[in-house]
């Protein structure tokens, strides 16, 4: 430090220190500064877009437009957010194999990387709800019986009591919950797919959310017990009184039969 | 013979035990003579006739279930909050009534299973008793003399209907939550004493805190008692008439031909007891029914989709689901035709098949007994109606459950309520031509036959080259179970003139029962059985056939 003290009057000190200045100041606003477009070029996010532009160009810009503006035959995309694009490709339903009165699930072809960059691009477009990271849906911290209240208030009229699914009009219908991530739950809330109204977060709110999502892991997930025995596809009285008739009166008009059958004949003297 | 009789007075010491409980018994309630009337009553064998037997087994089987539940059920609709061992469940508010269901089905021993075999039971009784009941119509069972008790299984059904109904009730889940908020629907949709009525079962505005406690006095108390003394009749006077037969050799309309009470249909009914509440158990063992803790306790703000009633209000729940939401409004008032077209049509589908055997009986004029079965086959008009019934019954199901044909079939559950609204009338009459129709050709192929044999499906080739296949004569069983019914003339009004040239007046109902008659009876409606000429000439001709 001696050094450097000795030469603060140095006659070149005061370009050394505005030199430094300047490079503190440049690299501050470098690092910090909104990138504008010629630099962003270079980052992973716009190099995201750029790849999900491709995709987006390939797969669906022939319904939803070049730019994700919509035309007739599928609805603009500005401002739907990366949630809704995670869940519509990620679970098959985009894109759609042909139009109908729904778009079903199906198996889903894309890369989760792929689906990140398609996610990115329709997220330039318009600010939208994001895709949720894993803390916000997992089931710790989640209160699974006020999830089920949530769950009976809001769903269960189109998905069935433990999420079983149900019809709708003229054809659609809500789908099974069963074996759907707990992620794309948690997006169908945000961004309301399909016929499902969106529950934003003011009207459910994130820890809401959760709860349902814990509530269908509960007793609509894998390692659900089921403590009657066979669940004949939870779905109430009609599939009792199906499974009642064939079995239960089948079962016993079989042994009547049966019994019917087994008589000491009379002998013939 | 008389040296058994000194036999018995030379014995020494005393009469074996169970001789002394049984003179004992004798001595004071008359079992000697009881026996001796009752215990060679014949029965004859055939697994249909066990239809009956399953329904009133699975009775017993609901009604010592019952009581074991009864034991932990609290019928209150007093709020608490759960804590018992259904984590999923915890600190939710709901009534006792649901939570002491919960307790059966988690804390009590053997609760879950005893509640399965219960619910079960009640479906498989239900469906027990229509299925019995079918089999006493195609048959023709209900002819004179059982018309009375033909109307006691039919009350027995419609009873076990409803108790059925306030039984799923009970526990004050959200499914049958739901159920119960329909009967109010149904209820308020009386003109005039609509919401009178709703106050007063409600006591006090949906849900309010009486309906549950009343329908569990309905379910464990009303109804079965009343079941319990209808089934009693139903027994005393099967009974008293004696079981019916289908029609074999030796059977006639004056016999019953088939083992005696004791001891053989007394080893088979009690065997067979065991073995249809064996079947129960392990359905109820396998399968869930009714699991309360997935649906949740009721709240009236609360719905879920595919809300349906168990299988036997099925009907009910498709007429009301397809029935167009039409209403008037006027002066303040509503009248509902969405709800209340559909419960009045609801006791008339039950009424229709209840009063059959007055009207048949009334068009053909029968006055005799009948003890002997018919072959559905040959009475096409009855036979036609039971399908026509039995396929508007279904139909009104497919409308009960139309969401789940929706979703299941991948159809539109408009189009499935359209199907169901014009199928619910043109299905019947198509049902009903097709079956006469199938009728007729059977009994073709009956008289055919008895004329020709049967196709033994040898070809044999004669020696100038013809080929024919050889028919074997059926034996003489055979030929009396296809020819043994009768064929009556249809009901003729007579001339239209008196013998002095006049007029003669007929009354409206006399025309109608002359033209039903015809429809019974008349040239197109049956097929005429080989006469003994035919016969003979035919089978005199050396099996040229």
């Amino acid at each position: 430090m001696k050094k450097l003290s000795a030469r603060r009057r140095h006659p070149l000190a005061a370009l050394v220190v505005l030199l430094f200045a300047l490079a503190v100041t440049g690299g501050l606003y470098a690092a910090f500064a909104p990138a504008d477009k010629a630099q962003a070029d270079d980052t992973a996010q716009s190099l995201a877009i750029k790849e999900g532009k491709k995709l987006f160009a390939v797969g669906c810009a022939s319904c939803h437009g070049t730019g994700g503006q919509g035309t007739s035959d599928g609805p603009s995309l500005v401002g739907v957010g990366a949630a809704a694009v995670d869940f519509q490709v990620g679970t098959g339903r985009m894109p759609a194999q042909q139009p109908g009165a729904q778009v079903p699930r199906k198996r889903n072809i894309y890369s989760n990387a792929q689906i990140d960059q398609l996610a990115a691009y329709v997220a330039s477009l318009g600010p939208g709800p994001s895709v949720p990271d894993k803390s916000q849906y997992s089931a710790a911290g989640a209160d699974v019986a006020k999830g089920g209240e949530l769950f009976r208030t809001n769903c269960a009229q189109c998905h069935n009591f433990t999420g079983k699914g149900g019809a709708l009009t003229n054809g659609k219908y809500a789908p099974t919950l069963e074996g759907v991530d707990p992620k794309h739950i948690y997006e169908a809330m945000q961004t309301g797919p399909q016929n499902m109204p969106s529950f934003g977060d003011g009207t459910l709110s994130p820890q809401n959310k959760k709860d349902i999502v814990a509530y269908l892991g509960a007793v609509n997930g894998d390692k659900t017990a089921s403590p009657g025995g066979m669940e004949l596809g939870g779905l109430g009285p009609v599939t009792e009184g199906l499974f009642g008739y064939i079995f239960g009166l089948g079962a016993c008009v079989a042994v009547a039969i049966w019994v019917a059958a087994r008589t000491t004949k009379a002998k013939k003297s | 013979m008389s040296n058994e009789t000194t036999a018995t007075t030379e014995r020494r010491g005393q009469a074996p035990r169970g001789e002394r409980i049984a003179d004992w018994a004798d001595g004071r309630l008359g079992i000697y003579s009881l026996a001796k009337a009752n215990m060679r009553k014949i029965f004859p064998d055939h697994w249909s006739f066990m239809l009956g037997e399953v329904a009133l087994y699975s009775f017993i089987i609901i009604i010592l279930t019952g009581v074991y539940l009864t034991l932990f059920f609290h019928p209150s609709m007093a709020e608490v909050t759960y804590h018992g061992s259904y984590v999923p469940m915890h600190g939710i508010k709901m009534t006792q009534a649901f939570e002491s269901t919960l307790n059966i089905s988690f804390d009590v021993r053997g609760g879950l299973l005893i509640r399965q075999i219960h619910h079960w039971a009640a479906l498989v009784f239900l469906a027990a008793m229509m299925v019995h009941m079918m089999r006493v119509f195609f048959t023709g069972a209900f002819r004179k003399p059982r018309e009375v008790n033909w109307l006691f299984g039919f009350l027995l059904f419609v009873l076990g209907m409803f108790t059925g109904f306030t039984g799923y009730s009970l526990p004050d889940d959200l499914l049958s939550g739901t159920g119960v908020r329909f009967i109010e629907g149904v209820i308020l949709a009386m003109p005039l004493v609509g919401s009178y009525l709703q106050m007063f079962i409600f006591g006090g505005e949906f849900p309010g805190h009486d309906i549950i406690p009343r329908f569990f006095t309905v379910h464990v108390l009303l109804l079965p008692g009343i079941m319990l003394g209808l089934l009693v009749a139903h027994l005393i006077l099967v009974f008293y008439h004696k079981h019916t037969q289908f029609p074999g050799a030796g059977k006639t309309n004056n016999n019953v031909v088939g083992m005696p009470l004791l001891p053989v249909y007394m080893a088979k009914a009690g065997g067979f007891f065991f073995l249809v509440f064996g079947v129960i158990s392990v359905i109820a063992a396998v399968a869930s029914i009714n699991p309360v803790w997935a649906i949740g306790p009721y709240r009236p703000d609360q719905v879920s989709t595919g809300a349906q009633p168990d299988w036997y209000m099925g009907f009910a729940e498709g007429l009301v689901r397809v029935m167009p939401g039409w209403e008037w409004n006027f002066w303040g008032h509503t009248i509902n035709f969405g709800v209340l077209i559909p419960i009045l049509v609801f006791p008339l589908v039950l009424v229709a098949i209840a009063v059959y055997p007055f009207i048949e009986s009334w068009v053909r004029g029968d006055k005799r007994e009948h003890h002997i079965l018919d072959r559905p086959r040959n009475v096409p008009t009855r036979t036609g109606f039971g399908v026509a019934w039995l396929v508007a019954y279904f139909v009104m199901l497919i409308g009960g459950g139309n969401d789940l044909w929706a979703t299941h079939f991948h159809l539109s559950i408009n189009s499935i309520t359209w199907f169901v609204r014009i199928a619910f009338f043109v299905g019947p009459v198509l049902a009903f031509i097709a079956t006469k129709r199938i009728c007729l050709g059977l009994q073709r192929r009956d008289k055919d036959k008895v004329l020709h044999g049967r196709e033994s499906g040898i070809i044999k080739r004669l020696p100038h080259g013809e080929f024919i296949e050889v028919h074997e004569p059926l034996n003489q069983e055979q030929l009396h179970v296809l020819t043994q019914h009768e064929q009556p003339e249809p009901l003729e009004l007579g001339p239209e003139v008196d013998e002095n040239g006049v007029r003669r007046k007929f009354k409206r109902s006399q025309k109608l029962r002359a033209k039903l008659s015809k429809g019974y009876y008349g040239e197109d409606n049956v097929i005429p059985k080989p006469t003994v000429e035919e016969y003979k000439e035919i089978t005199s001709g050396h099996g040229h056939h």
